[in-house]
């Protein structure tokens, strides 16, 4: 179980034309496995082409060359909105600005994922409420995401990407926004999810985070991988 | 499946002001719809009550065209009285009744008003009576040998109706044309404005007033039979081409029946209608013009919720829908707000005709109308949301959720 590959990025490149002639090449022949129940940093300076990788692997853009398997599936020619319900189902997103959907309460942002995969309301209601309760804001659920602090605002988050319970956590410099102490409450969030059986995938500049939590860390410059690194798990 | 339903709502109660003057194009043409076709039932029903002459068997004969003045004004070529006897003996006609309708000055209570004087030929008062369906709520009506007496419309009743600020009943004198007169009945209510404001007094008495000689404004003529108004009609016509010696279609008098006389009114009334509905129509079309505007801007203005909705699940169908269904809305608003006004102010109109010509128009508000510019209007709002709501569809979840 724990051998099984669940994103699968083989010989992946992802170019950018900019202007006439020019061509960035943001990510350039990436190779990489990572398997279920792993805890990965993607780590490296900007530039690197960490932003393009966590897209390629997060299924939110398509390769220019090679293939990505997500659960061993090819996912590098699916359509657009084929790929939507796929990675709605399979990963869940944190990003460094929270990303909550501004008119929506904290519940209605926690059950949009599951709405987009037509699951029942009343079920989306339950779920939503669960998970939130988890995460210790059970009494903000009818609060919008502005009378949240941060930290509040990213655990609602959280509470997100677990909606559709999916296998994957891809969280892009979740601490970024957050002060130190705020940060390490989140983090600890990661490592409980961790510790549940669920992959996380982190991308981070910090190399003092990928280091702290991190099992696999991916070293990135300039659109290649540069060094693995693993940490024994204790 | 998704609650797009609650989503746009919130998503419409965020928009500020300029989103929503948007509407104003929809609102305005909706209003104008409504309300022209409350008021225009109402015009109709109206129009129908004036010429509401008791049976279909009866054809008015006047000089010159609906269109040369009222009644009562001089008209180049006038009829007579041996007109009149020359229809009465054709063979369709049951019999045939001259009247005519001067506006004279009538003084009451020591005010002064202008009012519309029928006269009531001695010999063929009944008839008189029958084809304009007359009959008296109190006192009696004229019969041969009522000199110096005269029979009023119900709104003489009404102080605030006849201008003299006090009701004229029987057994009071009006001052018609400097003479005195005795009013001796007043009518049952018509719903129609010109009998229930007019006086009705013997025809030698109004002569007297007014000197019009053997000259007769309307000829008003009873048919024998229902089926015979169209060759009544001819009959007529032929006869009167031949007595003023004018050919077929230079006519300088019109023969009309009820039906004609209403339909001539009603398709008035109908190419105001559609004239006002082209301008209203094009109200709409800007209105929608402006929810694409304002669409567009909402898809711009929330491209990283789109690319965040993207990131989380959302297929290209619900991020289309989402924005559909919000269009459509705003489009429903703008539909409600107009069916208020539309309907607020198609009642107060008629409420307004009703109590300046005394009719007794119903309020009639259009229940499949309403619900037809309820759906037409989201209809509208969804199509003009169409083309931003695929543009909302085309941003790539990277590009978007860049902001």
């Amino acid at each position: 179980m724990k051998n099984e590959v669940i994103i699968h990025l083989k010989d992946v490149a992802k170019f950018y034309r900019i202007g006439e002639k020019n061509m960035v090449k943001a990510v350039d022949g990436i190779d990489l496995k990572i398997k279920k129940g792993d805890f990965v940093a993607i780590m490296g300076p900007s530039g690197s082409g960490k932003s393009t990788s966590m897209n390629l692997i997060g299924s939110l853009d398509v390769p220019t060359k090679g293939s990505i398997y997500l659960d061993g599936k090819d996912i590098s020619h699916l359509s657009e909105s084929d790929l939507a319900e796929l990675r709605g189902k399979k990963i869940g997103f944190i990003f460094q600005q929270f990303n909550l959907i501004p008119n929506l309460t904290v519940r209605e942002n926690v059950m949009l994922p599951m709405d987009f995969q037509g699951i029942p309301i009343w079920e989306m209601k339950q779920v939503a409420e669960k998970i939130l309760k988890k995460i210790g804001l059970g009494d903000r659920m009818d609060f919008y995401p502005n009378q949240l602090s941060g930290g509040q605002q990213q655990r609602v988050a959280i509470a997100r990407s677990l909606a559709n319970d999916p296998e994957v956590i891809l969280a892009d410099e979740p601490t970024g926004n957050l002060d130190s102490k705020t940060g390490e409450t989140v983090m600890g969030f990661l490592e409980e999810l961790h510790a549940e059986g669920k992959t996380v995938i982190m991308v981070t500049h910090d190399p003092d985070l990928a280091k702290e939590h991190a099992r696999t860390v991916y070293w990135l410059k300039d659109g290649k991988i540069e060094k693995i690194t693993k940490k024994r798990v204790k | 499946m998704v609650n797009y339903f609650s989503f746009s709502l919130k998503n419409l109660k965020r928009r500020g002001i300029r989103g929503w003057l948007t509407l104003l194009g929809i609102f305005i043409g909706i209003v104008v719809v409504i309300a022209l076709v409350t008021l225009g039932n109402g015009f109709k029903e109206v129009v129908g009550a004036q010429f509401g002459v008791s049976s279909t068997q009866t054809i008015t004969v006047q000089a010159g065209g609906l269109n040369y003045g009222p009644p009562g004004s001089t008209v180049v070529n006038p009829l007579d009285k041996e007109d009149a006897e020359a229809i009465e003996r054709l063979s369709t006609i049951e019999f045939a009744v001259t009247r005519n309708i001067e506006f004279l000055e009538v003084e009451y209570n020591d005010k002064l008003v202008f009012g519309g004087v029928v006269s009531i030929e001695a010999d063929s008062a009944r008839d008189q009576y029958e084809v304009m369906d007359l009959e008296s709520q109190s006192g009696r009506l004229l019969k041969r040998g009522d000199l110096g007496k005269v029979i009023v419309g119900s709104n003489y009743e009404d102080p605030d109706k006849n201008g003299f600020d006090r009701e004229v009943t029987v057994g009071k004198n009006l001052l018609i044309g400097g003479d005195k007169f005795l009013v001796i009945g007043v009518l049952e209510r018509k719903g129609s404005f010109f009998i229930d404001n007019a006086i009705m007094m013997m025809d030698q008495d109004l002569e007297d007033l007014a000197g019009y000689g053997d000259e007769v404004d309307i000829i008003a003529v009873k048919v024998k039979g229902k089926d015979l108004v169209e060759k009544a009609k001819e009959d007529i016509e032929k006869l009167m081409r031949n007595r003023r010696d004018v050919k077929e279609g230079e006519e300088d008098f019109v023969v009309s029946t009820p039906d004609a006389l209403l339909d001539q009114v009603n398709s008035i009334l109908t190419s105001i209608q559609i004239f006002i509905i082209i301008i209203a129509s094009i109200s709409i079309v800007v209105g929608a013009i402006g929810i694409v505007n304002t669409m567009a801007t909402s898809v711009v203005e929330r491209k990283k919720e789109i690319g965040i909705m993207k990131a989380i699940g959302a297929r290209n169908s619900h991020i289309f829908l989402m924005f559909l269904v919000e269009s459509g809305f705003l489009g429903l608003v703008g539909g409600i707000l107009g069916i208020i006004f539309g309907v607020t102010i198609g009642t107060l109109g008629i409420w307004q005709i009703n109590n300046l010509i005394g009719a007794d128009t119903r309020i009639s508000i259009n229940f499949i109308l309403i619900l037809v510019t309820l759906i037409g209007s989201f209809l509208i709002g969804a199509v003009a949301g169409i083309v931003p709501a695929m543009g909302a569809t085309k941003q790539s979840p990277v590009e978007a959720l860049r902001g």
